[in-house]
């Protein structure tokens, strides 16, 4: 990575208590840094504290521990007239928009430039050229509550853009549109990114977000990082549950109880979920070592999906010994070894979670039982899960390409042993 | 009925003309003192642009001691200062002085309520494109409250006027005195009836034109 453009140094920000209010801890001690060029995606529920992170960049607040670097420039102890020059260089859009109602579309793009003295025949032909690049010259004397959400955002974009910044800030700037109209503005993000090389850092609590186009991405809970790096890496592999969690979301790969219960009902051989991702499992691969083992594979549930353009999730298969009439089993192997030894030689290519069979089930050890967001001292039901997962299967749960809602089992707790990556990372 | 115009006409023609001196005096003075002690309040509220927890505490309760006060009582509590300012406690000059006071307060509060009520997204977004405090005065917080400190503004000229009668009894002339004196005391109920029409129909052309320009204000 050649010089970042944005560079977090333990960076602190801390709102003070007040009264019988706590201080928060909105950002704790982050250190990260964002490369030139990239769109770099920040993930986390809300209260996370991604809006902090990411106002501490255009020093709409300003760190009380550490320091962030943007473009060179050290914002810590900058002079508030030197701050406003560095914020006019960044560009910011927003959830809801925050466009002036007292003004038009084209007032709207045009109030950076004035900020920034241009003169009005300047502002003029910027704002058409901005206008044009998003898509909505036609709107240029309209005023905002006339448009619809995605409108709102693009003008906010070019509104952004009109100072030809090095650098855009989207803050749940897709949060507040409706499915399609986010793809539209994620492609516009992209070619923002793409077109005029402007480094883009999106902040989302929706994995489809990150998913479409990020390059490299954060996972922020309670202020803090945890987990950083390659969107695909961070999210084929996950470490943490948070990440976990919201794989979870942007992929439903893996049977419900209630799923599995029926599918049991309809598939009486060996259901196993095997994990499909880049690394591991390729369905040709999974595909040939169960024709090695004389073994059919019937998909039953599941789903593939990309993440950073690279396929990844999970299929369920009913496995059943072929019958000696299509392909003759070696001599003295009863059907059900062809079915187990198939387990054990797809469990060196990929993750296996072995669910067993509609007479002998195995539970899924890494169904969600709990609500969402336990606590890391998840009281004595948690204890109990966790032990059995432990003493489950060795590659059981997956902190591998399953993502699901794996690892949940554990809270939020790295400690327990129960996680297991599989040496992918 | 026994109106003497001839007799009355041109003095309700000079206390129409004191009025409008102490109306108009007090709407521009207080007018632009309230918009600035808003503006004041507004941006040294705790979370906002110049936060400043003392300042705001000062012109909180200074506000909230003035505003309750009957007017006629603060016309009198007033008098010392007065004094100092004007140089006398009576006539119109050391009422109006004492109405523009009272304005600013009451405009100060209506103002600074107006602006609470604009998202404080949209400061942020233009404090995010390098805008002043001073800028974002100017070209956000104003412009985007406008319609409603119109309507603000019409409201407080209804409230001027009420002070303007009182102070006109207290001898600063204009037409509560001219009602009192020509119409209340004389048992002449026209002349009453005539400057309370001519008042109704004073305050009615006034929010109609704030009316219509607040609403010009939100289509713009
Ligand atoms: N100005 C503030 N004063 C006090 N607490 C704040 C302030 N801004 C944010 N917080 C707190 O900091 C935490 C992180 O907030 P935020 O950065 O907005 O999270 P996110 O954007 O991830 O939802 C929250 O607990 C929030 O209540
Ligand atoms: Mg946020």
């Amino acid at each position: 990575m050649s010089q970042p453009i944005i560079s977090f140094r333990d960076a602190s920000k801390i709102f003070p208590g007040r009264g019988r209010r706590a201080e928060v801890r909105a950002v704790d001690g982050v250190t990260l840094d964002v490369a030139e060029g990239e769109i770099f995606g920040v993930i986390g529920y809300s209260g996370a504290g991604k809006s902090t992170l990411v106002r501490l960049v255009n020093a709409l607040e300003k760190v009380t521990g550490g320091s962030v670097v943007v473009d060179g420039t050290d914002l810590t102890g900058l002079s508030e007239a030197r701050l406003r020059g560095v914020r006019a260089g960044i560009g910011m859009i927003f959830q809801q928009f925050n466009l002036l109602s007292s003004r038009t579309v084209a007032g709207n793009v045009a109030y950076p430039l004035e900020v920034a003295g241009w003169s009005r025949e300047k502002r003029r032909e910027r704002v058409r050229e901005l206008l044009d690049f998003v898509g909505i010259a036609d709107k240029a004397d309209v005023h905002p509550r006339q448009l619809s959400g995605g409108q709102k955002q693009r003008v906010g974009i070019a509104r952004a853009l009109a100072t030809n910044p090095r650098i855009l800030l989207a803050d749940e700037a897709t949060s507040a549109l409706d499915p399609e109209t986010t793809q539209d503005v994620l492609a516009l993000l992209r070619r923002v990114n793409r077109e005029l090389g402007i480094t883009v850092v999106v902040i989302t609590h929706e994995m489809d977000v990150v998913r479409a186009i990020c390059d490299r991405v954060a996972v922020m809970e309670h202020g803090k990082v945890v987990e950083l790096g390659d969107a695909y890496q961070v999210f084929s592999a996950p470490q943490h549950d948070v990440t976990r969690r919201f794989v979870s979301t942007a992929l439903k790969d893996r049977p419900s109880p209630e799923v599995l219960a029926r599918l049991r009902e309809r598939h009486p051989g060996r259901i196993v979920t095997v994990g499909v991702d880049e690394v591991a499992g390729s369905s040709a691969l999974i595909t040939r070592t169960l024709r090695e083992h004389g073994v059919d594979g019937t998909v039953v549930y599941g789903g593939i999906t990309e993440v950073a353009e690279r396929p990844y999730g999970s299929l369920t298969l009913e496995l059943v010994a072929a019958s000696p009439g299509v392909r003759p089993l070696p001599d003295g192997v009863a059907p059900a070894d062809g079915v187990d030894a198939a387990v054990a030689a797809l469990r060196r290519v990929t993750d296996v979670v072995d669910l067993g069979t509609a007479a002998d089930p195995h539970e899924d050890p890494s169904v969600v039982r709990r609500g969402v967001g336990q606590a890391p001292d998840d009281g004595p039901g948690g204890e109990e899960r966790r032990a059995r997962v432990i003493g489950g299967p060795a590659r059981q749960v997956g902190g591998g390409p399953f993502g699901g809602p794996s690892g949940m089992t554990g809270g939020n707790d790295l400690t327990t042993g129960i996680i297991d990556d599989g040496g992918k990372r | 009925m026994n109106l003497d115009w001839d007799r009355l006409g041109p003095l309700l023609w000079q206390a129409g003309g004191e009025t409008a001196y102490m109306v108009l005096i007090t709407l521009v003075v207080g007018g632009f003192l309230g918009l600035l002690l808003g503006l004041g309040l507004y941006l040294t509220r705790p979370g906002n642009l110049l936060q400043n927890r003392a300042v705001f505490a000062v012109l909180n309760v200074a506000i909230n001691v003035v505003r309750p006060v009957p007017f006629l009582i603060f016309l009198v509590a007033l008098g010392p200062l007065t004094r100092a300012v004007v140089g006398r406690t009576i006539g119109i000059e050391a009422f109006t002085f004492a109405m523009c006071f009272m304005a600013t307060f009451v405009f100060a509060r209506l103002v600074e309520q107006n602006l609470v009520s604009i998202d404080p997204g949209v400061v942020e977004a233009a404090r995010a494109m390098g805008a002043s405090p001073l800028r974002i005065v100017r070209t956000v917080l104003v412009p985007e409250a406008l319609a409603p400190l119109i309507l603000g503004y019409t409201f407080l000229f209804v409230g001027v006027l009420d002070m303007s009668a009182i102070a006109g009894y207290l001898g600063a002339g204009g037409l509560g005195d001219f009602a009192i004196v020509h119409g209340y005391r004389q048992y002449d109920w026209a002349v009453t009836f005539v400057v309370v029409v001519i008042i109704v129909a004073v305050v009615q052309v006034v929010q109609l034109l704030g009316n219509y320009l607040a609403r010009r204000a939100l289509h713009r």
